[in-house]
């Protein structure tokens, strides 16, 4: 039994060096990658970004809709609910943008690069590349990864806007919250510290995501069953490190 | 060793296993230059992992594989991919990559080796779309093809960057009679036109017999036996007449080891 524990502790242990060392070789491969292959990192970023944009539009909306009914229904227990802007504006840029992106990005891009990889390493593509002496690193690898790491703060900065636009549209259009109150409290409280922990947070978890999205798919059982649990894996595993990344990433920025 | 060596790819004393299977054993086989050679066994005894020890796709426990007298264990990445640029591969199943037309997958290998101009690599590429009978398919997309229809693009990409070692992996399996006759000329033909060596790996014994000039055949991690395939045919060996006749029990048995059929029917084999 304690065995076992040891077992699986040195299990991951590995697994996470070697996630390291690949993350490593990706950051090593990316400047040539970005000079030699643009190309293809723009296509990425299309696949990655600009597909995702649709759900995370709505989504946001969606929240920021909820925010600003939440928002009213408390602040106007103390009448404040001219701070609903505030309001809506610190959750979205500093907590909901970066992590909600993050866990549709692993939804939606997420899922579609590790089984696009895995895919192409059941059908032997990746061996055929290596045979061909080009390598899959370069010509699949980084540039999905990069791609990836490029539109998750783009879409995290679409999330918060298009979210802020929804608590207007509830707190403002629909309860009657006065809009010069809205957007003044909003201004004269929010600082550019929050945006920073926000870009910062969608920084760190765009490279989270598609690094574990890029090694899911690229580690997967080249079968038609393992290529199905990698997608799986990609977006639990996601989840779970955003949160927890989340989290200590917040202790860090109240010192 | 820098003088020519007799050999185009000499294999000594190869081991391989894969967890606690046995693959290889004291693996050793000589493949001659300028030649089609033909690897034949029964299924699950590592024809295609052989391939993939050969191009060093996988690395073998103990032993050696040299390619024209060089060690392919001691290469480093730039000098082993340098040496498969000499290789083209044919997979199974044709491994065409799938996001891009069947012009692009023929033309990938000069795209990425090579500055070419355009002009120049759309002759290129239709001459040898044209060679495999598909050079009205340039437009198509991989998934519109049918399986032989892959693997004959796959084989115009496999020669494009003109190869001295063609290696073809299972090139027959699940091939319309047509289609099969098309693929072992076109195996023939290359070999002969080009002056290149072939490397085949297959079962297909009727298809072999007319492609190969000498073939081995591998059995329980060992060359069971070598030579033409008349030789092989007229062989006495139990189980090389096994195989090369198609016989449905000898040697290699016909049941996967069970317990006793009878006992197990009574259900006696449950205590």
């Amino acid at each position: 039994m304690i065995r076992d524990l040891w077992y699986t502790f040195t299990d991951f242990l590995q697994t996470f060096g070697k996630l390291q060392l690949f993350f490593v070789r990706l950051i090593l491969n990316s400047p040539s990658v970005l000079l030699q292959r643009g190309g293809l990192v723009i296509k990425q970023i299309y696949n990655a970004g600009a597909l995702s944009l649709a759900i995370i539009m709505v989504s946001g909306l969606f929240v920021g809709g909820v925010l600003g009914l939440q928002g009213f229904s408390i602040l106007s227990k103390f009448n404040a609910e001219d701070s609903i802007g505030t309001f809506a504006a610190f959750s979205l840029l500093k907590e909901l943008g970066p992590v909600i992106t993050a866990l549709l990005f692993a939804g939606r891009a997420g899922t579609a690069l590790a089984s696009e990889i895995g895919l192409m390493k059941a059908t032997d593509q990746l061996s055929a590349m290596e045979m061909m002496a080009i390598d899959p690193l370069q010509r699949v690898l980084v540039p999905r990864f990069l791609g990836g790491v490029i539109s998750m703060p783009m879409l995290a900065a679409v999330f918060s806007v298009i979210g802020l636009f929804g608590a207007h549209i509830v707190g403002v259009n629909m309860l009657g919250v006065d809009q010069g109150a809205f957007w003044q409290q909003l201004q004269a409280t929010l600082d550019m510290s929050d945006v920073y922990e926000g870009i910062f947070k969608s920084v760190v978890f765009g490279i989270v995501a598609s690094l574990l999205a890029v090694w899911e798919g690229y580690n997967a059982i080249p079968t038609a069953e393992g290529v199905g649990r990698a997608t799986t894996r990609t977006v639990v595993i996601t989840a779970i490190a955003v949160l927890i990344l989340d989290f200590m990433i917040t202790a860090l920025f109240l010192e | 060793m820098s003088e020519v060596s007799e050999h185009l790819i000499e294999i000594r004393d190869l081991n391989y296993s894969r967890g606690h299977r046995h693959i290889f054993k004291d693996l050793n086989v000589q493949i001659p230059r300028g030649q089609v050679t033909a690897i034949m066994g029964p299924s699950g005894t590592g024809k295609t992992t052989l391939l993939r020890l050969i191009t060093r796709q996988l690395i073998p426990d103990s032993g050696c594989i040299l390619v024209e007298g060089i060690d392919i264990s001691t290469l480093n990445q730039k000098a082993l991919y340098k040496l498969r640029r000499r290789f083209g591969m044919l997979f199974q199943n044709g491994a065409l990559l799938t996001d891009i037309s069947v012009f692009e997958n023929v033309a990938f290998p000069l795209r990425e080796h090579t500055r070419l101009p355009n002009r120049l690599i759309r002759h290129i590429v239709l001459t040898k779309l044209h060679a495999v009978g598909l050079r009205g398919a340039a437009d198509m997309m991989p998934t519109e093809l049918s399986g032989g229809m892959a693997r004959r693009v796959a084989l115009a990409r496999a020669m494009v960057m003109d190869p001295d070692i063609l290696i073809y992996d299972e090139p027959f399996v699940g091939l319309d009679p047509i289609s099969m006759g098309v693929i072992v000329r076109l195996v023939r033909k290359m070999n002969d036109a080009l002056g290149i060596s072939s490397i085949l790996v297959s079962h297909d014994v009727q298809e072999i017999a007319t492609v190969a000039d000498c073939s081995f055949l591998i059995s329980g991690g060992k060359v069971a036996a070598s030579g033409s395939p008349d030789e092989l045919v007229n062989t006495r060996s139990e189980l090389v007449r096994q195989f090369m006749h198609g016989m449905a029990d000898g040697p290699v048995p016909f049941h996967f080891s069970a317990p006793n059929y009878a006992e197990q029917l009574l259900g006696r084999d449950a205590e």
